[in-house]
């Protein structure tokens, strides 16, 4: 998935978000124009209420837009089935909450194993890949720990190893450091960036803050539902 | 994929190990329930069976009247000898007639006394009955033929009258006659209608009807039928020979009753296992009310759990992985109750048998039967609560707190 290719791996066109109908409707995407390429690290800014995270769903294929095409490495989604959206979050996409979302009382190896059983892998091989990914995040050693007894830091780094252990084409960060102190924010942003530089993964992160938005490649801001600004980050080329 | 789905109910019910057990204990029950019922109706079915065969298998009994109890046969001729022999003589396929007449007398001995039955009997009594001696000896063609004063005891009447003692030769009172006791009758238990059988005094029939009746009347004869002849036929056969001999004209009804060991046998385990059906059935609504708890713990933790299912479900889990996750793991804790259900169920069932004196009867086809019914009931109650997980949406799944 590394390099740029002929289709983007994202094709957003003119795409809507409604919820609710009628006098109560309320209107979260007005119209949305987006290409990401391969191995783009893009942050997605703006304002709440702006739809960021509206979109960010409509990227992972957690929801589906109300008009408009998405195609994911040329394929439309809006035609796809619930099940063959959810096959492709499991293959292709990666996701990194601002809450974590850990399974609680379940070891952090258990956690980044998880997405590896519905691949129907076996025990012995979703072990080493686990492990494999915990030492990707720095967290060797730590496998056997539950997230009550990790940091905050450190439960983000099993959620991106539980992210990457299925190596998706995209990974997905809303607000990855929400919830986080600056040091280890900056140590998540690191890691992030270091897995867009290594590994060529292609990242989408939701922001509100420049200081995290400043690792990225291309800073898209939304406004009202709309594609306010979309530039190359100067600051980091 | 199965033995995932499968650790992972494990783990889940694992870490809620009290919870899972108050869950479960609706199942536990009505399993044990319904086994328990079940195995004890059965054995009580063929403590019935078991009784009546002891009374002697392919046997009729011919009584004067039409309805039994005291004091009905008074308006019918009573049975004769003459028609005993006639039965024995003119009628094919028989095995045996035994003629026989009792009374309730009180039997003293000593300063102890008792009431019981006492029988005049010849020695064709002893085959039909198919009722061998522990002691003793039965009477013989002299002692019939002349009407002497000996006796055969039942082992409860031993027991009231001579306690430890040995019967034998000694003389037992019956209203004026001092009779010898010379044989004493192996114990035969309760019959089905809850008579004990072996409080009874046996005696030349002649000895009886002089000495204690003072008449000739034959009370019942009880007919053997020999080994594989249908009983109806010879019945038929003997009510006719009753009628024309008692002379009753045809469109008359019968004055004397012809009963067939085998129907009663059939009326009363037809009526024990209605019963242990009835039974059965009441306990397999505890099985149901089981059911609606599994449910509702289910749904409980389907919403504990809205955030675990909205993390599956984002990354990548289908949603009948889900759905079988939450099925799986209803039908894993109802099979849990079904097995601890069966353990309880042998354990009492076993126990209350010898309590209540009713063999017990290991029934491996309601055992297997309430298994599957356990499983089921996780498989019907875990359903709705696992479509629900499955139907969650996702990103409202991951919000929720």
């Amino acid at each position: 998935m590394s390099g740029p290719s002929q289709t983007p791996v994202i094709e957003l066109h003119a795409v809507t978000k409604v919820y609710g109908k009628g006098g109560a409707a309320m209107q979260a995407l007005r119209g949305i124009d987006l290409r990401i390429e391969s191995g783009e690290f893009v942050a997605v800014m703006g304002p709440s209420g702006s739809g960021k995270s509206t979109c960010l769903n409509i990227l992972g294929c957690l929801d589906t837009p109300s008009s408009g095409t998405y195609r994911f490495q040329g394929v439309e989604v809006g035609a796809l089935t619930s099940e063959q959206r959810a096959r492709l979050r499991r293959y292709y996409l990666g996701f990194v909450f601002q809450g974590y979302n850990l399974l609680n009382r379940t070891s952090a190896l258990e956690n980044v194993e998880l997405p590896l059983i519905y691949r129907g892998l076996s025990i012995a091989k979703r072990q080493a890949l686990a492990q494999q990914a915990l030492q990707a995040v720095g967290l060797k050693g730590w496998e056997q720990h539950t997230p009550g007894e990790l940091s905050g830091g450190q439960q983000q780094r099993v959620a991106i190893a539980r992210a990457i252990v299925s190596e998706p084409a995209v990974l997905f960060a809303d607000e990855p450091t929400g919830n986080l102190d600056t040091s280890h924010s900056h140590e998540i942003m690191e890691l992030i960036s270091e897995l867009n530089r290594t590994r060529g993964l292609t990242i989408v992160m939701v922001t509100h803050e420049l200081e995290m938005a400043a690792y990225a490649h291309r800073v898209v801001n939304f406004l009202d539902g709309r594609v306010h600004t979309d530039q190359q980050n100067k600051v980091a080329v | 994929m199965w033995w995932n789905v499968f650790m992972l109910a494990l783990r889940s019910i694992r870490r809620n190990v009290l919870r899972s057990f108050l869950t479960v204990l609706g199942i536990i029950i009505g399993v044990m329930a319904v086994i328990t019922m079940v195995s004890l109706g059965q054995g009580a079915t063929l403590q019935v069976t078991q009784q009546i065969a002891s009374l002697g298998s392919n046997m009729l009994m011919i009584r004067s009247g039409q309805r039994g109890g005291p004091g009905q046969t008074a308006v019918a001729p009573p049975l004769t000898l003459a028609i005993a022999e006639a039965i024995g003589r003119d009628i094919p396929a028989i095995a045996a007639v035994a003629p026989s007449s009792s009374a309730a007398i009180k039997a003293v001995f000593a300063n102890a006394n008792w009431s019981t039955v006492v029988s005049g009997v010849d020695q064709r009594y002893f085959v039909v009955r198919n009722w061998p001696l522990s002691a003793g000896r039965v009477f013989n063609e002299g002692e019939l033929r002349a009407g002497k004063a000996v006796c055969l005891i039942g082992n409860t009447l031993r027991d009231k009258l001579f306690g430890a003692q040995d019967p034998l030769g000694s003389k037992l009172r019956l209203k004026k006659l001092s009779c010898e006791v010379i044989g004493l009758l192996q114990a035969k238990g309760q019959t089905a209608f809850g008579s004990d059988q072996d409080d009874l005094v046996l005696m030349p029939l002649r000895t009886f009807q002089r000495r204690i009746a003072g008449n000739r009347d034959i009370g019942l004869i009880q007919v053997s039928v020999q080994d594989g002849v249908a009983t109806d036929k010879v019945e038929q056969d003997i009510k006719r020979l009753l009628r024309e001999r008692r002379h009753i004209l045809p469109g008359e009804e019968d004055d004397f009753r012809v009963m067939d060991m085998k129907e009663i046998t059939s009326m009363l385990t037809g009526t024990t296992q209605v019963l242990t059906g009835l039974l059965g059935a009441v306990a397999a609504v505890s099985l149901l009310v089981g059911g609606i708890g599994i449910m509702n713990i289910m749904l409980v933790s389907v919403t504990e759990r809205t955030r675990e299912i909205g993390i599956r479900l984002a990354i990548g889990a289908f949603e009948r992985d889900v759905l079988m996750q939450f099925l799986v793991e209803a039908v894993v804790l109802s099979s849990l109750g079904g097995v601890l259900g069966i353990a309880l169920a042998l354990a009492a069932s076993a126990g209350l048998a010898s309590l209540l004196r009713v063999p017990f009867v290991f029934n491996i086809g309601i055992v297997i039967l309430a298994f599957l019914f356990s499983a089921a009931v996780g498989v019907i109650f875990g359903y709705f609560p696992a479509r629900k997980a499955a139907r969650l949406d996702p990103i409202e799944a991951l919000r929720h707190e």
